[in-house]
């Protein structure tokens, strides 16, 4: 008896599991498996550089609309449930953000000249002032493509500050704790990067900072609340430490959400940061598509930003640093214009940055103003605090702000991670930071309601309870069951047609 | 859990374990440094005839938790290094101190091993 037929002699129904249907052990094919047609080429090109046939799918329109709207199911995003990603800030996109971007007004050449897009500009110039105050910092660029470029912009600015004084330095110091991409914008800027072990209780240890700085110190680079969500409290012994050397103090603004109008990193000291657009400001998270990670420096670094930058004609001001040519002798009128900083360390991007993205940040920072922006920040510290008094994990590091992370103990982060997608939810960042044994780094932010959360703190608490068989066969509700990441990683398919191989 | 750490050996701080023999060091990582890594996938190591330096990096492990740098015990020229370990990176965590050898190095300063640490005191570190 074949697998597809019943004891009752009727055929076995498919089961549709969660996107993909399947039937005994057969899966749903893939799309390029359904219906394919050969397809002779014959074109204008040499032979040796086309292929003579091709295999096409050839579904009809309802398998097509039907396999699209699969995959849609087969995803998993915050608008499908809560995505508590630790440090990833995974807040909801607001649509009335993409509606603006979508305006025909919004699409504008970049080679248009200044005067005949000045309501561009004056966007631009509005977007940096939001930024500056909330940064509290004296001038910002906008044109850096992701968070992880405006931290190399900020880390060349830094540099840039340092060689115009003539004074050659070689390290930054980086905090054992910080984000991967830390240590990698300091090397790639070419310095040598210091490691910062952190003190017993999570956060600098101020003895190990005076014996890591030095006069080589170009920066040290800081978060704060850092990675586990606590606020540096020594931070102004720390920037003096840092300035005392000659150093600059450079702020990550991975944790900005839990301080928007609670505080602010220029107040702190610090001298150079970068803002993740899609963290803070709700434009969506890559996936490698257009991002945006604007950098805010004191005014004293104004004239190092990256060229082209945005200046009202009138508030020019001597201190600006600008060389005081317009970036296009065409532009003769109107109140915004580009110019290049006097000492600039060039361009990072095309153009001006990625336009439709800054405009959708700043949709959301005009639309909750002031105080919605310090509403957003004081929810996004509460859920985090709630959703940790309802866990039955241990959170070894305290108090935190707007993410904590909780240790998982004698199970495998992992494991619960993956059980948690049984669940309906999305797990936390696992296994880091590694300060923290078994690490569940989890950020609910401001957008779940308490039911959510409570139904989030029910799928932690779930996944403590099961056992490792369980948790390591998990998941099994999930369209892609669990991941062999070992052969993943030794033998990478990347592409369909390699499955052919094997 | 309890780690093997072969008497004969001598190691470095950093989890990686040298065996001499007739001027000759074997190199390789220890058992506790398999495991706190997990599923090696990639091993990147010098050329034959490349310089090592005790207690500098000569090499990049990768497993799927993290990227790690590979430091040398001792000092010296490399003689051979474990070809095996390109396609077969799961031979570090089957066999660390066997079969997931990495370097064979002339050694170039018998002192050198006085640096490293005993099996007791190696341990020791990782209790």
């Amino acid at each position: 008896m074949s697998d597809d037929e019943r004891a009752d002699g009727g055929r076995r129904p498919a089961t549709y599991d969660q996107a993909r249907w399947t039937r005994g052990d057969e899966y749903e094919p893939l799309l390029s498996e359904k219906h394919g047609e050969r397809v002779e080429v014959d074109g204008p090109l040499p032979d040796d550089l086309t292929r003579d046939e091709l295999e096409l799918p050839g579904p009809s329109e309802p398998e097509l609309a039907r396999h699209y709207t699969r995959l849609s199911q087969m995803n998993y995003g915050v608008e499908s449930g809560p995505y508590p990603l630790g440090s990833c800030t995974m807040k909801y996109n607001p649509k009335f953000t993409e509606d603006v971007a979508a305006l025909p007004s919004a699409a504008v050449h970049p080679d248009r000249v200044d005067e005949r897009a000045q309501g561009i500009l004056a966007a631009m110039a509005r977007l940096q002032d939001y930024l500056g105050r909330i940064g509290g910092m004296g001038a910002v660029s906008l044109q850096p493509p992701a968070g992880a470029a405006g931290e190399f912009t900020g880390i060349l600015v830094a540099r840039a500050y340092h060689e115009h004084r003539g004074d050659e330095r070689s390290e930054i110091v980086v905090p054992d704790t910080a984000h991967g991409t830390n240590f990698a914008s300091a090397a790639m800027a070419g310095y040598d990067v210091v490691e910062l072990p952190s003190g017993e209780d999570g956060r600098v240890d101020l003895d190990a900072l005076e014996a890591a700085v030095s006069e080589e110190t170009a920066a040290l680079m800081l978060t704060n609340p850092n990675t586990l969500g606590l606020f540096e409290r020594d931070i102004e012994e720390i920037a003096h430490v840092v300035h005392d050397a000659g150093g600059l103090l450079y702020y990550d603004g991975a944790n900005l959400n839990a301080l928007l109008g609670q505080a602010r990193p220029g107040d702190m000291g610090f001298d150079v940061m970068h803002f993740n657009l899609h963290k803070t400001f709700a434009t969506p998270h890559g996936g490698g598509g257009p991002g945006a990670g604007p950098v805010g420096v004191r005014e004293e670094l104004a004239e190092f930003l990256p060229t082209p930058h945005v200046r009202e004609r009138e508030a020019r001001s001597a201190s600006d640093g600008a060389s005081g040519e317009r970036s296009d002798p065409r532009a003769g009128g109107g109140e915004y214009e580009f110019y290049e900083p006097e000492h600039t360390v060039g361009k990072v991007h095309g153009f001006h940055g990625n336009w439709l993205v800054l405009v959708k940040a700043l949709a959301y920072i005009a639309r909750l103003g002031d105080e919605g922006l310090a509403d957003a920040s004081a929810k996004a510290v509460l859920n985090a605090n709630y959703l940790a008094s309802q866990i039955d994990y241990e959170v070894p590091h305290g108090p935190f702000h707007h993410e904590f992370v909780a240790s998982a103990g004698d199970q495998d982060a992992a494991a619960v991670a993956k059980r948690m997608l049984d669940y309906g939810v999305h797990p936390p960042t696992t296994k880091w930071p590694e300060i923290v044994d078994e690490a569940l780094m989890t950020e609910p932010t401001e957008v779940e309601n308490k039911q959510t959360l409570d139904d989030l703190a029910a799928a932690f608490d779930a996944a403590r309870r099961d056992d490792d068989e369980t948790l390591e066969s998990a998941p099994n509700r999930t369209t892609v069951r669990r991941i062999d990441q070992a052969s993943a990683a030794r033998n990478p398919r990347l592409s369909w047609q390699a499955l052919d191989e094997e | 859990m309890s780690f093997d750490v072969p008497d004969d050996l001598r190691y470095l701080e950093s989890h990686e374990w040298v065996r001499v023999d007739d001027g000759t060091a074997r190199i390789g990582i220890t058992d506790f440094a398999q495991d706190e890594l997990g599923d090696i996938v990639f091993v990147e190591l010098p050329e034959v005839g490349d310089e090592v330096t005790q207690e500098e990096d000569f090499g990049v492990i990768e497993s799927i938790k993290a990227v790690s740098d590979l430091y040398a015990p001792v000092s010296g020229e490399v003689l051979d290094h474990n070809e095996d370990l390109f396609d077969e990176p799961e031979l570090v965590n089957d066999d660390p101190f066997g079969e997931g050898w990495m370097l064979e190095v002339e050694l170039s300063d018998e002192g050198e091993l006085d640096d490293l640490l005993g099996p007791e005191a190696y341990d020791d570190q990782i209790e």
